[in-house]
């Protein structure tokens, strides 16, 4: 008997160690609790980014505080980053030790990651249909926005597969930054609508220099007419106006095409002139274009208040600042009748945790972000557009519009004519698919363009050739052949049939273990038999 | 007699230890067949191919593959912004540790550095004592000639960075937290200079972040930082010493 036991033992002790080995099924799917128990304690965390921004720290700290009386049972411990890319490493490192925060800004191209793990990330649809702790919900301590006043287009950049897994917190987009002055000293009218044409017209005649190798436009021996901040935006942005592949919503790369082709060759045109330069290799756009020594500075409109020589913020020497005025426009187009801008910006996230109380207490935070309050002050530090209508249109936010340049801090023009070209172009916005591996996909884009400008720089040679052996570099480098044709649900993906080899292993262990227990069987009968 | 043995003991030990290091101290000014002199590389033009040895001094970051190095040999600094290096060779990449470089020159807002494309350790070790540049801290066309170097700067003030009277404040413009990089501003013949401790080269369990925290105006302070360089001298502070 004892040695019986000892068998099963062994065999429970093996068979849970053989099931250790399949990894664990993480946190158990989150179910929204009939009630949030307000008996209880919660301290949550809450990971967020701002842009070296006083006033936006100030805005989430004031967000927490006034949180945290209407739940005082809700400690919120907010962290604070500058950039998403560290916000993106740290969740990583953190997925694997269960210590992700619960509440999280970052960019749905992230989240995709983050859902690798299992269960993770919370999926937002039952949370936010809940009648009493969803949108606009019943139980609700403060006025939030019903799930209608979300604006549907930034909802929607929130859905992964057939899920929503983030809620927008900001919007914008990219903006045109003109010195006006400079480009009517050329000659030129702003056009309404910029077109790549016309861009890079003005950028060559603004490289024209004189003997002594000073240029005449600025009379300075420094001039890039043209700086592009994210490149990446730039080639996805390129591709879009063109009508040009750059992935499919499962995640086929397609980014390696003829059009990309064409337009690196174009843009190695203007770089070999010096009217074309990049963030990454001449540094800020807004540092150029207050020294008066660019023309057009493309960057986010959450950028604005930089830009011009009447700016808030200048990172410049003040003996370096040159008077211009500045103009805001939509990015160049290849077609002015059908323009197309990208909608960025950032979104929160939920992550899953043992306690769905914990959970809903996040949840209840999270949406707590999207109230008119929080919406309004934090959109208004920068060209920053509130996610909800019910934000955009209450009177407080259309006052802070109508009264464009009262000021040159609060109301400054510039960093409202970037909100307003948001806000009047919606309808023009687009996001890029999001699945695991599109972050990758992105950086590629951009250093397309980074490398061509960058070997034109050092005297290389780019041609047809270059950008074949180019495609292929960036492949390699970013790994774009191992994510090809990827899922973007976040499903399992059938991964086929069984090598043979992992069928053969297999078959050789249920063998194994059928003769272990006929042998056993066997011993046992014989001992019977014996003992008879 | 057990003394004796516990002290010979102790003696092997150290022997051991020191022989398990592995790196030898050399003339950090000598070079290998085909590798340029610091004055040589200085003179290189923007985007020109070179190639350096030089020593690790610091490290700011590792992020997907790429790292932020200060190096240096026994003349002069060599940053290296983006070295393309995994976690493991990261890792490895400790204080002293010679490496041959291959890349180009650059310069990012003024700071001269080097895009690295490949580097490999090489036998050797060199750990740069901090040159004293106080002296020439208001002549910056002098100090622009030591960017990237690991500095001291002595005998400084702490003066206040806002209004209110603080002695430090959180990233540039106080937007930041515990955790963030500390601004702080010291004076010294009746002029003012910005330092920071930047919390990817040293976080807040750092001796210095804490010692930045510390700080209160009108202590006198010897630095030692790293002269990191953004449209003109941003130093990196990697240690304070209150007098």
């Amino acid at each position: 008997m004892k040695k019986l036991l000892s068998v099963l033992m062994i065999g429970v002790m093996m068979m849970l160690m053989l099931s250790g080995c399949h990894g664990s099924k993480g946190i158990p799917e989150f179910e929204v609790p009939e009630n949030f128990d307000t008996s209880k304690n919660y301290e949550i965390t809450f990971w967020a980014k701002n842009d070296t921004n006083k006033t936006q720290t100030d805005i989430y700290h004031r967000a927490i505080e006034d949180f945290q009386k209407l739940y005082p049972n809700i400690k919120v411990n907010m962290r604070l980053y500058t950039d998403y890319g560290r916000i993106y490493n740290d969740v990583i490192t953190n997925i694997s030790t269960n210590t992700t925060p619960n509440v999280c800004i970052t960019y749905p191209d992230h989240i995709a990651t983050y859902m690798t793990g299992s269960g993770t990330v919370v999926s937002l649809d039952k949370l936010m249909d809940d009648p009493k702790y969803g949108l606009g919900g019943s139980e609700l301590q403060y006025d939030g926005p019903t799930k209608e006043e979300i604006v549907p287009q930034f909802l929607k950049e929130c859905t992964i597969g057939e899920e929503i897994y983030a809620i927008p917190y900001m919007r914008s987009t990219e903006a045109l930054y003109i010195n006006k002055t400079f480009v009517e000293k050329l000659g030129y009218e702003v056009p309404d609508i910029v077109t790549w044409d016309w861009i890079w017209e003005v950028s060559e005649k603004a490289t024209e220099k004189d003997a002594s190798g000073t240029y005449v436009l600025n009379g300075q021996k420094v001039m890039l007419p043209f700086i592009y901040k994210s490149t990446d935006n730039m080639m996805i942005q390129m591709l879009k106006q063109k009508g040009a592949g750059y992935s499919t919503p499962e995640g086929e790369i397609q980014i390696f095409n003829d059009t990309t082709k064409e337009m690196l060759l174009e843009i190695r045109e203007h770089a070999t002139t010096g009217a074309f330069s990049t963030f990454k290799i001449s540094s800020y756009p807004a540092n150029f274009l207050n020294a008066g020594q660019c023309l057009f500075a493309v960057d986010s409109t959450a950028g604005a208040t930089w830009m011009g020589s009447k700016a808030p913020l200048i990172d410049i020497a003040p003996e370096n600042l040159v008077e211009f005025e500045t103009e805001v426009r939509m990015i160049p187009q290849f077609d002015p009748s059908n323009p197309q801008m990208i909608s960025q910006g950032p979104s929160i996230c939920i992550f899953n945790k043992a306690d769905p109380g914990e959970v809903l207490a996040s949840w209840l935070f999270a949406q707590y972000l999207l109230t008119n309050d929080v919406q309004i002050a934090y959109a208004e530090t920068e060209g920053y557009v509130p996610v909800t209508s019910k934000a955009q249109q209450s009177a407080e936010y259309q006052d802070y519009l109508s009264r464009i340049g009262e000021d040159g801090n609060a109301h400054y023009d510039v960093k409202i004519k970037a909100s307003e070209l948001l806000l009047d172009n919606v309808e023009y916005t687009f996001t890029t698919p999001v699945f695991n591996g599109s972050t990758s996909l992105r950086d590629a884009a951009g250093q397309l363009i980074e490398n061509v400008v960058l070997s034109i720089r050092r005297g290389e040679k780019v041609d047809e050739n270059y950008i074949t052996n180019l495609y292929s570099k960036i492949t390699s480098l970013y790994r774009l052949d191992q994510i090809s044709g990827s899922s973007s649900s976040t499903e399992s993906a059938d991964l086929g049939p069984l090598p043979s080899t992992s069928v053969a292993l297999i078959t050789c262990l249920i063998i194994a273990w059928v003769l272990i227990g006929i042998f056993y069987a066997y011993g046992v009968w014989k001992k019977k038999k014996a003992a008879k | 007699m057990k003394k004796l043995f516990v002290l010979l003991l102790a003696l092997c030990m150290v022997f051991g230890m020191t022989a398990c290091t592995n790196k030898v101290e050399e003339d950090p000014t000598k070079k290998s067949e085909g590798v340029m002199t610091f004055d040589e590389y200085w003179a290189a033009a923007q985007y020109d191919n070179v190639v350096v040895e030089t020593y690790v001094q610091g490290k700011e970051s590792w992020w997907q593959d790429a790292a932020v190095v200060y190096t240096q040999d026994g003349n002069g600094a060599y940053f290296l912004y983006n070295l393309p290096c995994t976690q493991e060779q990261y890792d490895k990449l400790t204080v002293g540790t010679k490496i041959k470089v291959t890349g180009f020159k650059d310069a990012y807002s003024e700071m001269i550095e080097i895009s690295p494309e490949s580097f490999e350790i090489e036998e050797g070790s060199y750990v740069a004592a901090a040159a004293d540049y106080t002296s020439i801290i208001a002549n910056t066309d002098e100090l622009a000639k030591h960017m990237g170097e690991f500095v001291t700067f002595k005998g400084m003030t702490v003066e206040a960075v806002n209004d209110a009277g603080d002695a430090f404040m959180y990233n540039w413009d106080g937007s930041g937290e515990e955790g963030s990089d500390v601004y702080f501003n010291l004076s010294i013949n009746g002029q003012t200079y910005s330092f920071n401790v930047r919390s990817y080269l040293c976080g807040p369990e750092t001796d210095v972040y804490k010692a930045a925290q510390a700080l209160q105006v009108g202590q006198t302070v010897d630095v030692e930082c790293f002269l990191y360089w953004y449209y003109g001298p941003q130093p990196r502070v990697t240690s304070i010493i209150v007098k």
